[in-house]
């Protein structure tokens, strides 16, 4: 059975091939730092289940050294843009295929999982979609190389291209999930939702389903996170006060609220995943600002939404 | 209350534009510090707290591996950029005469949400179709309608790319029963011994959906006319470019 080990080993292969061929890159002043994060990257895919909790966080704690003391731009050996559009021109519309067999196999993988008798024997049935993506870019990569000829080592110089215009936030999103398991062994949701709770007069429904609402948008757009977000505000207010108090249907409440929640994400660089990697894979100029294009597209969208949510919250939760 | 020291850290690493991994450890160091302090704390004490927060920071780090192994998909699509795919995504949107910057992104916005409401989440995403397709092709969109782009409205329609992208995921994907955030809220209230079906929180995602599909059409709308107004004056001023529309 594929599980996700094997990905991890696939995937420590990938920013392993990274680390070296960073280190060999003559055109990077900074080669050795970037060398030396993927290589930890690349040993947190491959050993962080044997080198216990504190080697990882001591693990953890290089990254973010080297990542604060700054990342180079590696300057792989590509084709020219003249070359590019010559391959465009001859190939066609048949460049888009390989790109599409990523979902392609990623869906049909998880659909054999839950679908078939012996899916689940082939493939890990609690990570199915992302081993399933794994198996689809592997086999993307195939297709491509037997048909386009490149360089053996394209697709990891090309990788390491991309990879290094992504740079160091590539791990945000997984540092902020980890972020999240500290602040709630700390007790931080408890805190934020009594002080919530304090300061509003919650008792008329609209309020407290604006109160709810907004609460659930802000401490998302803190958090980056409407699902760190979601048991602190519910519990706080949704539960006590909309629900308990004000009569209002939990089923609507709740799922509406979630996505009171989205529409902080739409408006916080805290949700790195959606709104920094996105900044940087595009080569945004201003991508370093806490409010970057990507985000300031989205907040015109978000805070409409967001008052909408709260009218449907009111008109719907209570019958 | 101390223990919120670590939000203040987030807030205030972000005003100072520090390092966001900086931040995000600095945060959890504070958070274990702060919740392990009593007047009565010593230096071992602390010391202990810090050491306990990094392990328990490096556990969470590692378990959650799999949100970064995401990454290797970049090499296949570093591969077709290798052959020209951003060049034939803009040669092919170039010849479709109708296209304009927010009709190319509401079709793909209006794709996102439905594929994501039948939990089809995997079609799409900044790696594997904003950067290689979707950004490209509208740049392709707007330089056949109005020539070569300026910077600013070339930031601007690929950050519009990547808005349309996250709206649409956002906004569809509670829709299906079996999607993480849906489980989360039947979880939670099971714990409060509240028992609801996914089926009946994922209708309840509908009227919002269909909220931020109107909201959504008519911002890429106001995007086309904002373009049309900023670009198209300019080419008119271009000799022999003007085009009827574009008057007076």
């Amino acid at each position: 059975m594929i599980t996700l080990q094997h990905a991890y080993i696939v995937g420590g292969f990938f920013f392993a091939a990274l680390a070296v061929l960073s280190a060999l890159d003559q055109e990077n002043a900074r080669r050795l730092r970037n060398a030396l994060f993927w290589a930890l990257l690349a040993l947190s895919f491959w050993g962080g289940g044997f080198i216990g909790d504190l080697g990882n966080g001591v693990l953890a704690l290089g990254l973010v050294a080297l990542a604060a003391f700054g990342l180079g731009q590696g300057k792989p050996k590509t084709t020219t843009p003249e070359e590019r559009r010559a391959s465009a021109e001859r190939r066609g519309n048949l460049l888009f295929l390989p790109a599409l067999i990523i979902p392609a196999v990623a869906l049909a993988g998880t659909l054999i999982v839950q679908h078939t008798e012996w899916g689940p024997r082939l493939i890990q049935d609690q990570h199915k979609t992302l081993i399933a993506l794994v198996i689809g870019v592997l086999i993307a990569i195939g297709v491509i190389m037997l048909w386009l000829r490149p360089p053996l080592l394209a697709p990891l110089q090309e990788g390491r291209r991309l990879m290094d215009s992504v740079g160091w936030a590539a791990l945000l999103p997984q540092m902020l999930a980890s972020l999240g398991a500290v602040f709630l062994a700390a007790g931080v949701g408890d805190q934020v939702g009594r002080l919530f709770a304090e300061y509003i007069p919650l008792d008329t429904r609209t309020i407290a389903v604006a109160a709810y609402c907004i609460g659930m948008a802000l401490f998302t757009i803190i958090m980056g996170n409407a699902f760190a977000a979601f048991p602190v505000m519910t519990a706080a207010v949704g539960l006590p006060f909309v629900i308990n108090a004000l009569g209002g249907d939990p089923a609507p409440v709740c799922a509406i609220g979630m996505l009171a929640g989205f529409c902080g994400t739409l408006m916080t660089p805290m949700a790195a995943n959606f709104n920094v990697v996105p900044a940087n894979l595009l080569e945004l100029p201003d991508r370093k600002l806490a409010l970057n294009g990507v985000i300031r597209a989205q907040i015109p969208t978000a805070i409409p939404l967001l008052i909408a949510n709260i009218v449907l919250m009111r008109l719907l939760a209570f019958p | 209350m101390l223990v919120l020291l670590g939000i203040a850290v987030v807030v205030f690493g972000f005003i100072v534009r520090a390092n966001p991994l900086l931040v995000v450890m600095a945060a959890a160091l504070t958070t274990g510090l702060a919740a392990a302090w009593t007047p009565a704390a010593d230096l071992n004490v602390m010391l202990a707290a810090a050491r306990d927060t990094l392990a328990s920071f490096g556990k969470a780090f590692n378990d959650a591996r799999y949100i970064s192994l995401t990454w290797i998909l970049l090499a296949a699509i570093g591969l077709l950029e290798r052959a020209g795919l951003q060049e034939r995504a803009r040669i092919t949107i170039a010849g479709v005469k109708a296209a304009t910057v927010g009709r190319l992104l509401w079709v793909y916005f209006v794709i996102r949400q439905a594929a994501a409401a039948v939990g089809l989440t995997s079609l799409g995403g900044h790696a594997q179709m904003v950067r290689p397709l979707v950004a490209p092709m509208a740049e392709g969109a707007a330089e056949a309608k109005f020539g070569a782009l300026p910077d600013k409205q070339r930031y601007l329609i690929r950050s519009h790319s990547a808005a349309a992208d996250n709206i649409g995921l956002f906004f569809g994907e509670d829709i299906f029963i079996a999607i993480a955030s849906i489980l989360l809220i039947k979880g939670f209230l099971e714990t409060y011994g509240i028992i609801v079906e996914p089926l009946q929180l994922s209708v309840w995602a509908i009227p919002t959906a269909i909220a931020a599909l109107i909201i959504h059409s008519v911002r890429l709308w106001l995007l086309d006319r904002n373009l049309k107004s900023a670009l198209g004056a300019r080419k008119q001023e271009a000799p022999g470019a003007a085009s009827p529309e574009a008057a007076p």
